[in-house]
């Protein structure tokens, strides 16, 4: 469903990505793996089009996508979930989804504020709360609902569990287990090998830009050595 | 009483007007960044194409409000093409390149209007069926300005709802916010900031139309109106369009009522209100505080560079030949290259401020025309001689710049830009206002230099030292620890104030600094020309040195003396021709678009790094 190839992107001068690849299949949950500064943010904007890589090519569907605007790319069904949320706040939840919402695709369960409201709760009961009066917990939520409602086939969630609860992580963790079971791709970013553990089917390691393992999350288990050297701190 | 309300009622009827343009002008700001010089223009195209319509369309009701309501679509489309064709190139340059390509697209405007409708100021018909004037309390209101007063709250409801009620107004707020994560949630940006632009753009054209039966139609329209439109959306709050209503009416009444009390206050009124504003609230009555715009970050400006052995023997040349010029050319050569070393250091100080100091002035003309004030009101009043006099011209702009620049370094961004603004306009109309010291329109004539200094070629050399000198002065202060602040401050502010650097007042100085050498400029000009009028504090002489600081490219030390000698040379050649400011005009939307690092950093970039004391790029 994704394909990524030998990525090189650039801030300035300085080289964030160094041959990245990555390729990920439908129905997959799959984590990014990575201390701060490994790169998996770039490799996220990289994908959607927010930054420009310098060599390499991004696939999705089977078609080349690289250097695309990103709203082409979103509209094609690659949702994006930042890292630091970017929630609207001076819209309220309920705007918030609108400035998300695309058309109905073929072949995925149309999101509508109703079916995400049974997945978030909390959200059910501030639909007129502007985003800027939402703790950081109910941000996140509605930062994936915001995505959501584009009707993505694969997502893309930067650090989800970042500056959350431990409750709410949890609770995060069995959203996500919800949204494979509607279907959806899903590619993770993460520090936290925990929650990493709790949702993922594979894992990619990224250290100083370059891909460091690739395997399923029993292997990565039965290799303490490679997770010692690039995910401890 | 009745003649009371009579007033207060005409205050409302103006304001109708300068809230449509205002609206639109702070809408296009809340999205695109971009403040539009060109708004302005839009007016008097919709004032202009209404006049034109109406004597199409039968006769009537309909066909003259269908003939307001074609004149603001045909605008919204105008402005919708040049936001295509011009400023979607530009989203990415720095913000005062963006202002610049719209004051070139305001010569354009003048010119095509100038040249399609002719010199002539044209008188618009009176609104049919409402052409009479009611009594209220005794006095008569015309029937046109009661619908006027309907008509502003009617178009603030409608664009709020537009606004609150669409999904359009909800991606446009989003978008104000955030553009770049409305991009990555599907939405294409390009045509969300087209349409901005055609409804800000119509709303303009909206205010012109209607205004056609109350004002003759005029040339004048488009500088008069934007004055007033940024002063309306500053006071407002730039974005809000609830704060342009607010400010509508304040400055409508005021107008009205100030003109009873104190007529010649109406020319600065609305200054010294948005002065006020400011200070008390530096985001205007309904705005809200700048917070950092996401997705719009313009590029990391490269560290400075000592000159290079190159790059210094260059200047050496450049400063030899200037210096053996009287004996080469003539007279006229000799006048014109003065002008030049004039403006060169006038544009070098708004480059100090702006470039080094990252504080945008939209009216530096202030002090140089403090300066040239300053000169002349000592050698006119006092007897002084030029002497006396050149020595007041940086000492009269410094205490200027001292009193305006403890107002305006509290500001920042477009806020600061409106404040210098203000500042220039109040010592502008001072000048104009008080006949009998400064002359008024007159001006004061024959202030000539000294004796000794009465030839051409000695006022030369005199001109010569003083600016080379000065533009050298202001460079060895970018590159000491002083400069070194004022850059540390224009790229982090809260990571200087962080290490215990008391980041204002140093941008104090710098402003005070600035208007010291603009006020040289101004005494040296003073003493070339043998005159001085209020053209030289007014907004467009601000405009010439902001058009020369960018030309020559705001991110290089050597940008302003380029753009001075380019704007020079350009302006001499150009306004020989009848339609020059269309030339003028395509000239700096040529240079925006394919040189947005202006004529100096263009250069720059096509000579090798060793000369230009680059850092060549490091394979890795």
């Amino acid at each position: 469903m994704l394909e990524v190839t030998d990525l090189d992107t650039f801030y300035g001068r300085a080289q964030i990505l160094d041959g990245v690849t990555l390729r990920m299949d439908g129905g997959e949950v799959v984590a990014l793996l990575g201390r701060n500064g490994a790169g998996k943010s770039t490799t996220m904007k990289s994908v959607m089009g927010l930054v420009r890589p310098a060599r390499g090519r991004v696939r999705f569907l089977d078609r080349d996508i690289t250097g695309r605007p990103s709203h082409a790319v979103c509209q094609m069904g690659l949702g994006y979930v930042p890292e630091d949320r970017r929630v609207f706040t001076e819209l309220t939840v309920m705007e918030n989804l609108e400035v998300g919402r695309q058309a109905p695709r073929d072949g995925v369960p149309e999101w509508t504020p109703e079916r995400l409201f049974a997945l978030f709760p909390n959200l059910a009961e501030m639909r007129n709360r502007p985003g800027g009066r939402m703790s950081g917990g109910e941000q996140q939520m509605l930062t994936i609902a915001r995505t959501l409602m584009g009707n993505p086939r694969l997502i893309l969630l930067d650090e989800p569990s970042e500056g959350l609860a431990p409750v709410i992580v949890e609770q995060m963790a069995q959203t996500i287990a919800a949204l494979k079971t509607e279907g959806l791709t899903v590619l993770l970013s993460e520090q936290n090998l925990h929650f990493a553990r709790m949702v993922a089917d594979r894992a990619y390691i990224i250290e100083k830009g370059r891909m460091r393992f690739d395997g399923t999350m029993a292997e990565l288990e039965a290799n303490p050595d490679i997770r010692d050297a690039y995910l401890a701190v | 009483m009745g003649f009371y309300v009579a007033q207060f009622l005409t205050g409302l009827a103006s304001a109708a007007s300068l809230f449509l343009v205002a609206s639109g002008l702070s809408i296009i700001f809340g999205v695109t960044r971009i403040v539009n010089f060109a708004h302005g223009s839009f007016f008097m195209l919709g004032a202009y194409l209404a006049y034109t319509i109406v004597q199409v369309l039968p006769h009537g009701i309909l066909g003259f409000w269908g003939s307001v309501v074609a004149a603001a679509l045909i605008v919204g489309v105008i402005g919708a093409a040049i936001e295509v064709l011009l400023l979607r190139r530009i989203y990415h340059a720095p913000e005062l390149f963006q202002l610049v390509a719209t004051f070139g697209v305001v010569l354009v405007i003048q010119d095509v209007t100038l040249w399609i409708w002719g010199a002539e100021d044209l008188v618009g018909p009176r609104a049919p069926g409402l052409d009479g004037a009611v009594r209220i309390l005794g006095e008569p209101i015309p029937e046109y300005d009661l619908a006027l007063i309907v008509i502003g709250p009617a178009v603030l409801a409608g664009i709020w709802l537009l606004f609150n009620r669409t999904r359009w107004g909800t991606l446009v707020r989003a978008a104000t916010q955030d553009r770049e994560m409305v991009g990555a949630l599907g939405v294409n940006q390009s045509w969300l900031f087209t349409s901005v632009f055609f409804v800000g753009s119509a709303l303009a054209g909206l205010g012109g139309a209607i205004q056609i039966p109350r004002e003759a139609v005029s040339l004048l329209m488009d500088l008069n109106v934007i004055a007033d439109a940024f002063v309306v959306t500053v006071i407002g709050g730039m974005g809000s369009v609830a704060g342009a209503f607010l400010a509508a009416v304040l400055i409508g009444e005021l107008n009205a009522f100030g003109i009873l009390v104190f007529p010649q206050i109406t020319i600065v009124l609305a200054f010294l209100v948005m002065a006020v504003v400011l200070i008390v609230r530096p985001w205007g009555l309904l705005g809200r505080p700048e917070a950092p715009q996401r997705g719009a970050a313009g590029p990391l400006e490269a560290p400075l560079r000592a000159a290079t052995g190159p790059a210094m023997a260059f200047a050496a040349t450049v400063l030899a030949l200037l210096a053996v010029l009287p004996w080469i050319a003539d007279e006229f050569t000799l006048v014109l290259v003065g002008d030049i070393l004039v403006f060169a250091l006038f544009a070098a100080s708004l480059h100090f401020i702006m470039g080094t100091g990252g504080m945008v002035s939209f009216g530096h003309a202030a002090y140089f025309g403090l300066g040239a004030y300053g000169a002349a009101l000592v050698v006119k009043h006092l007897g002084a001689g030029m002497e006396l006099g050149l020595l007041m011209a940086p000492v009269a702009a410094g205490i200027g710049a001292l009193v305006f620049g403890w107002f305006c370094v509290r500001l920042s961004g477009v806020y600061l830009a409106m404040l210098t603004l203000a500042a220039a306009q109040i010592v502008w109309s001072i000048a104009f206002q008080w006949q009998d010291v400064t002359g008024g329109d007159d001006g004061l004539l024959g202030i000539w230099p000294a004796a000794w200094a009465g030839s051409k070629t000695v006022y030369y050399y005199l001109v010569l030292v003083l600016s080379a000198g000065g533009i050298y002065t202001l460079r060895r202060i970018v590159h000491a620890p002083f400069g070194y602040t004022l850059r540390a401050g224009r790229d982090s502010s809260l990571r200087v104030d962080a290490i215990g650097i008391d980041l204002r007042g140093h941008q104090w100085m710098a402003f005070t600094i600035a208007g010291v050498f603009a006020g040289l400029a101004g005494g040296l000009y003073v003493f070339s020309k043998g005159s001085i009028f209020p053209d030289t504090l007014a907004i467009p002489h601000s405009v010439d040195a902001l058009i020369m600081v960018l030309l020559g490219g705001v991110q290089t030390l050597a940008g302003p003396v380029v753009g001075a000698v380019s704007f020079t040379l350009l302006e001499d050649w150009i306004t020989r021709f009848d339609y020059w400011r269309i030339i003028f005009g395509a000239i700096i939307l040529a240079i925006c678009i394919l040189a947005p690092e202006g004529i100096a950093g263009f250069a720059l970039r096509l000579l090798p790094g060793r000369l230009t004391g680059r850092v060549e790029e490091s394979a890795r």
